[in-house]
């Protein structure tokens, strides 16, 4: 527990102007832009919309600015801008079958209709560095248009739909989702409610509960079923008009896994389901997602829970880094109430311990005289 | 989608239309076309301009159940013409100038007098400029496709 202090308002002042002044760098260096940000950090600016839980490229820019490039720094900003919104709409579900593709791959289908589209991707590079970029004023060719137009990218999971080889994923739409922005999450928690937190949740926390699931901790045998990254419309149904109208588009990344199941009972043998889905080219976090949705479907789909992946209140209470860094760096506060106690008590504990040790040595010396 | 389940009729279908392209034209092209009428528009704010969120559906698995990806900025504006058409706007952003804009453009296009004209000079334009910007990024795209080979292996038995 930590408690309240006073004082100190003159050091916080210009802890926050030293704060400013290094945030800014060496003034003979121009000033970084939000424009520059918006498009020259793509992915930074996705990742903190992602896990900020809020499209706005203008305020994700904005917000690493502010906070250095330190990119939880800057979900924390738009985490806690966001709160100051008045919820105005709910979307109708985004249509990823629409999706304008910029990005399309399959690791189970070599030839599927629509084709494989890499998109701009880091696969297949060296990952060395570009010492041509350093020099600034780098232009790069233009990529040519193709004449052939893309044609239709039907889902993956469609295909093996079609054949009855993977669990369906329909549904009726009857009662509203759980939203964890309004209602505490409870355990156990229904799949909609674990997406929701699973999409805020920090990358790396999901990374490396889905890299556990293929390292043998919940062996979910995943392959990446269909990937793909683009915008889709985003549409409402305002009162005022009973029927939908387009407010924008966003980008967005879907991953689909599909997995393994040996059936159970009640269940024929057949693939099972991933989700993975996030603002922006989020496409490792997507990946992430699909991963750890699917190891937390253990519960309904009757497989044994023994690892920490498939533990739904470890997994979900532990994911968000708003909560995490918070609780961690909480430690940086004052504690001098706690402490003091704790200090008196293993004073006491040492003298306790040392009265016993004094007895006990002089308790050998008596019977070695004897 | 699943809340449209009686089909709209052709005005709605039109309005549909150009709210949605409305929302998506830059601002500068909506100021431009205020200045291009024969007389500014005259209007009255039935809800000023206010910026909220949005909250984002999505479906597991793209076709599942629904659940809330995140959020999104939206702003919203009404406004009423001095003949008395009014107008809407819900527009992505937070740009509270280009929902007012987009609101007395539906509100224009309402009208009779102007539609034929409006649809010819903004909102046909706004399509193609839309159209032809998801044609060169889907062509740019296209160009990435790839066709891979399957390589037999097992070539030291």
């Amino acid at each position: 527990m930590y408690v309240a202090v006073k004082g100190g308002e003159k050091a916080i002042d210009t802890a926050h102007q030293l704060l400013a002044e290094q945030r800014r760098g060496d003034a003979a260096v121009p000033e970084l832009t939000l424009e520059q940000i918006k498009n020259q950090m793509t992915l930074a600016v996705d990742r903190v919309m992602t896990e900020g839980s809020l499209y706005d490229r203008d305020l994700a820019a904005l917000a690493i600015k502010q906070a250095r490039g330190d990119l939880m720094e800057a979900i924390f900003l738009l985490r806690a801008y966001r709160t100051t919104l008045p919820r105005l709409a709910t979307t109708e579900p985004l249509d990823t079958d629409t999706m304008r593709i910029i990005r399309r791959i399959s690791a189970t289908f070599k030839d599927l209709p629509g084709g494989q589209v890499l998109g701009p991707t880091f696969d297949y590079t060296h990952r060395l560095l570009d010492f041509a970029l350093a020099a600034e004023g780098d232009t790069p060719v233009p990529v040519p248009a193709d004449a052939a137009p893309l044609e239709a990218c039907p889902r993956v999971t469609a295909l093996l739909n079609a054949e009855g080889l993977i669990e369906p994923d329909t549904a009726a739409d009857d009662a509203d989702p759980g939203d964890i922005t309004r209602e505490p999450p409870l355990y156990p928690a229904d799949r909609a409610v674990r997406l929701q937190t699973l999409a805020r949740a920090d990358e790396g926390w999901l990374l490396a509960l889905g890299y556990s699931t293929q390292r043998g901790y919940a062996k979910s045998h995943p392959f990446a079923g269909e990937i793909r990254i683009g915008s889709v419309d985003v549409e409402i149904i305002p009162e005022e008009l009973g029927f939908p109208v387009r407010i924008g588009s966003i980008e967005v990344a879907e991953c689909e896994m599909i997995n393994q199941f040996k059936g159970s009972k009640t269940t024929p043998p057949q693939f099972t389901r991933g989700y993975g889905l996030t603002f922006g080219h989020g496409e490792r976090k997507a990946m992430s997602m699909a991963l750890v949705d699917r190891a937390l479907r253990a519960r309904e789909l009757g497989e044994d829970i023994t690892a920490p992946a498939q533990d739904e209140e470890f997994v979900l209470s532990h994911g968000d880094t708003v909560e995490s860094s918070g609780f961690t760096q909480h430690l940086k506060l004052p504690h001098y109430v706690d402490f003091q106690s704790e200090l008196v008590a293993v004073r006491a504990l040492r003298a306790e311990y040392e009265a016993r040790r004094r007895a006990a040595q002089n308790g050998e010396q008596e019977s070695r005289n004897d | 989608m699943s809340a449209t389940a009686t089909p709209l009729s052709a005005d709605q279908q039109a309005r549909q239309r150009w709210i949605g392209l409305l929302a998506e034209t830059p601002l500068p092209v909506l100021e431009a076309a205020v200045t291009a009428l024969p007389q500014p528009p005259r209007y009255t704010f039935l809800r000023t301009p206010e910026t909220g969120s949005a909250l984002v559906r999505a479906r597991s698995g793209g076709t599942g159940s629904r659940f809330n990806l995140g959020e999104m900025t939206l702003t919203r504006c009404a406004v009423r013409l001095d003949s008395g058409l009014t107008g809407f706007s819900w527009v992505a952003g937070r740009d509270r100038r280009h929902a007012e804009l987009a609101a007395v453009f539906d509100a224009l296009m309402q009208d009779p007098a102007l539609s034929d004209s409006l649809d010819r000079t903004l909102i046909t334009p706004a399509e193609q400029r839309r159209d032809a910007a998801r044609h060169s990024t889907a062509a740019k795209a296209a160009a990435t496709r790839v066709d891979f080979f399957t390589l037999v292996r097992g070539e030291n038995e």
